[in-house]
């Protein structure tokens, strides 16, 4: 058996693999929050309680319905992505004429309220979900279990599919467009306060969507989504909010960096991503891919 | 005017403070003193400078630490260990401070909560802070040799003393030259950096300085509790801080006492019920955002000058 850099390669091939798929939820968590910033101008705090409602839904479809994994991944984003959208009509709308920190504070106390039912009803130890692709193959240099592939693969072609949208299509142009001038956009006759709901609907559908894929992977437990959250919100403050495809990017590329310090240097692998973050503003404060504002 | 405001209003606080242990016990008063100081450093910032620190639970527990540990395993007296506490509060704000103004508004908040966070792993990892357990039994060594702090009560006033002498340099920090160019970052940060005025430096010793008090309010419950351990460094501690302020009203002198108190009391009620005080936490923060974002002293005064005006 050779080596790699003093690392056996199974060592290094599974935590690449493990890191990858915490770049994945990376990748997710904040392409939701700069699809969010952008239009409402809100930092959602209560993106990680989203994504933990997003796997407690999977689990209970599973458990109290009888819906199986698959059809949780499209039902549980549709439910959760739902509450988003009574959220926004309900309060998150009436902050946006004040000072963005309003909306920040909002959906922190959202996060706490939901955060505490969810403990108070299934305790925070965590509940089992089991696997929908049990099985792997040997690769030679490393085992790839199939539901990890799965992550990967999947959560890469969401993040794609809503670049494109975003990018190149005509609906994702009034969307960049409404995000520049929005008083402009109303005027050209788009129902503007419409698509802010929507929107605001469909980031909270990706991070519940997230949430149902980290179910079989990680247990489902009501303080998922806080432990995520901070980690998302460096990855945010590195990336910058301004680009589509740095939200991916950065995910996945900070993901990495995770694995591979896990391998490497083990003490410093839960604060890395806090390191990277104060080494880029120091260096580049609008973030990799940000714009000053 | 405001002056003679504000002195009568902090005299009727102490007047209060000293006669409360009658009718409250000292520990639970202590515990309010300590939460209304930290609240208190925690506002000048938010308040009068407009920056939103979400890691504020960093120089209060690290405070916490750094005191407990040179207290107990050390042997210094009381007033050393407070003393490095802030002192080892501020060095942390310093650093952190440097980093995180480097980006304002919504990006400050996130950067600290970051920040905040990595000092959080720190001391679940570092060997002095007693990881889970924390550092227990933290000794009530005479103050300056002479006065017995083991008795709650003299304890009581001491802390009443350190927390007065908090308040008092916030008060003095807020109402001087100083803290009328915070105040002007705060309404109009590109206006004051034409005006001449080296914005970074200012935010940057504002932010130390509101760190070195959340430290000394960190570091005095240490030694009021003998205990410092991993919830004064938790994220939620810093949620704690903002909600006290928040409820009090930012920007207030007084606010961030009344928001602390009121918190504090209502967390003394609640302890039985368990996650439901998470839950009710939440429902205050959002029902003081949508409905009643001065918070109660901002409520009040507004109440007062439209009395005065009609």
């Amino acid at each position: 058996m050779f080596e790699l850099l003093g690392v056996p390669p199974q060592a290094l091939f599974g935590q690449l693999l493990l890191g990858l798929i915490n770049g994945a939820f990376y990748a997710m968590m904040s392409l939701g929050l700069a699809v969010i910033f952008g239009l409402l101008n809100v930092i959602n705090f209560t993106h990680g309680a989203q994504y933990m409602m997003g796997a407690f839904c999977a689990w209970m479809l599973l458990e109290w319905a009888g819906i199986p994994y698959w059809g949780a991944l499209v039902l549980a984003p549709v439910i959760v992505g739902l509450t988003g959208i009574v959220l926004e009509r309900l309060f998150l709308r009436r902050l946006y004429h004040l000072d963005h920190l309003y909306g920040l504070l909002l959906t922190f106390g959202l996060s706490l309220i939901v955060e505490g039912l969810f403990r108070r009803e299934f305790g925070s130890s965590g509940l089992p979900y089991g696997n929908p692709m049990p099985g792997g193959t040997n690769l030679g240099f490393m085992f790839l279990p199939h539901y990890r592939a799965w992550i990967i693969v999947f959560s890469l072609a969401i993040c794609l599919a809503t670049w494109f949208v975003i990018e190149r299509t005509k609906l994702g142009s009034y969307l960049r467009a409404a995000t520049e001038r929005p008083e402009l956009v109303q005027a050209f006759g788009i129902n503007v306060p419409r698509m802010i709901t929507l929107t605001y609907g469909f980031g909270v559908g990706l991070a519940a969507l997230a949430g149902v894929l980290a179910a079989p992977a990680y247990n489902v437990s009501p303080v998922m989504g806080s432990n995520l959250i901070i980690v998302v919100f460096a990855v945010v403050v590195i990336g910058g909010m301004g680009s589509i495809m740095g939200s991916i990017v950065t995910g996945f590329a900070l993901g990495i960096v995770e694995g591979l310090t896990k391998v490497f240097y083990p003490e410093a692998s839960s604060t890395v991503i806090f390191i990277v973050m104060a080494i880029v503003l120091l260096l580049r404060p609008a973030g990799l891919f940000g714009t000053q504002r | 005017m405001t002056w003679n405001r504000d002195m009568l209003a902090f005299l009727a606080f102490l007047a209060l403070a000293i006669a409360a242990p009658a009718a409250v016990y000292p520990v639970f008063l202590m515990k309010v003193l300590c939460f209304a100081l930290f609240a208190c450093a925690f506002n000048l910032l938010v308040g009068y400078v407009g920056l939103l620190s979400f890691g504020h639970a960093m120089f209060f527990g690290g405070a916490a630490y750094i005191s407990g540990h040179v207290v107990k395993v050390w042997g210094w007296p009381t007033e050393l260990g407070i003393l490095a506490g802030t002192a080892c509060a501020a060095l942390l704000g310093l650093v952190t401070g440097a980093i995180a103004i480097r980006r304002q508004g919504i990006y400050f908040a996130m950067v600290t909560l970051a920040l905040a966070q990595m000092v959080f792993f720190f001391c679940l990892q570092a060997n002095f802070t007693g990881g889970e357990d924390g550092i227990q039994a933290i000794p009530r060594r005479p103050l300056l040799g002479l006065l017995d702090i083991k008795n709650d009560l003299t304890f009581y006033y001491v802390v009443l003393a350190v927390f007065c002498a908090g308040f008092l340099v916030i008060y003095r920090t807020i109402h001087s030259p100083f803290g009328q160019v915070l105040k002007a970052i705060r309404e109009n940060e590109p206006r004051a950096v034409s005006l001449g005025y080296r914005v970074d430096q200012y935010k940057l010793l504002a932010f130390v300085l509101s760190a070195a008090l959340a430290g000394t309010a960190g570091a005095t419950k240490a030694i009021v509790f003998q205990l410092a351990s991993l919830t004064d460094v938790q994220w939620q501690m810093s949620g704690e801080v903002v909600l006290m302020t928040l409820v009090g009203g930012m920007g207030t002198v007084f606010g961030p006492i009344v928001g602390a108190g009121v918190i504090i009391t209502m967390q003394n009620y609640l302890a039985g019920f368990g996650e439901w005080v998470l839950v009710i936490q939440g429902l205050i923060f959002v029902v003081v955002v949508l409905a009643f974002r001065r918070g109660v002293v901002g409520e009040l005064m507004a109440w007062w000058r439209r009395r005065a005006g009609g």
